[in-house]
């Protein structure tokens, strides 16, 4: 399993902020996302948009990453603390 | 070096207080010979709509990590003897201060380029994402070009 989160803006769009998702064997985080998207269609515009960035055990990270089961993947839109 | 300096990073909703903080910053050590500080505060406007309130969300533990990364950073590339940085979550009204930097050196150039550099940084880098309230209904505040253009000049 891993643990996947979502923030603000995308948090809304998909009505989740965190979900547990079975993960086998390691993956890249595009592989992730497809598996998401594959599982709930409707969150295809929002998960896939190209502003979405995504971090791995809270460290920004591009989509071929390598994700491992116990891992922590976060996908969120542009930040604008400050 | 950056790794003898006191760096300071906070992240919660309490508010602060900035005249404290900078005497606390430049009481750390007699070499100092510059404090440079910046707060952040919430306008009452924004893109022509008048702002009622604002929530502000982050990723704990991920928030803590990117900040104090780029205080690091900075407190290495300026040679920094002191530097703190307080970001508040959650609720704001217009006036609210929502951030503080402040950095100390032994020159003043070194104190505002930081001090800077750390607001760049933490505009484009940070996961904090601000919604406002307004009188037209609730949005989303969208990333601005001009900060990634401001974060790139570093």
């Amino acid at each position: 399993m891993i643990k996947v989160l979502f923030f603000a803006k995308l948090r809304e769009a998909l009505g989740q902020s965190e979900l547990q998702w079975p993960l086998a064997a390691e993956a890249s985080v595009e592989d992730v996302r497809a598996a998401l998207v594959a599982e709930y269609p409707q969150w295809q515009e929002a998960l896939c948009a190209s502003n979405v960035l995504t971090a791995l055990n809270q460290e920004v990270v591009n989509a071929k990453a390598r994700v491992k089961p116990g891992d922590e993947l976060a996908f969120y839109p542009p930040v604008t603390g400050g | 070096m950056g790794s003898t300096a006191r760096l300071k990073v906070q992240v919660g909703a309490a508010d602060f207080d900035a005249g404290e903080e900078i005497r606390l910053v430049q009481a750390l050590t007699d070499s100092i010979g510059g404090v440079a500080s910046f707060i952040g505060a919430m306008r009452s406007s924004n893109d022509g709509r008048r702002v009622d309130s604002m929530s502000l969300e982050h990723y704990p533990g991920m928030t803590e990590k990117a900040l104090g990364r780029i205080v690091d950073e900075a407190a290495n590339r300026w040679q920094l003897l002191g530097a703190t940085v307080i970001h508040r979550v959650g609720e704001f009204f217009p006036g609210d201060q929502i951030v503080l930097v402040v950095t100390a050196a032994s020159h003043r150039g070194e104190a505002f380029a930081a001090c800077e550099f750390i607001m760049d940084y933490l505009k484009t880098r940070a996961p904090f994402w601000k919604k406002e309230r307004t009188s037209e209904g609730d949005f989303w505040v969208e990333a601005r070009d001009s900060d990634e253009q401001a974060a790139d000049r570093w």
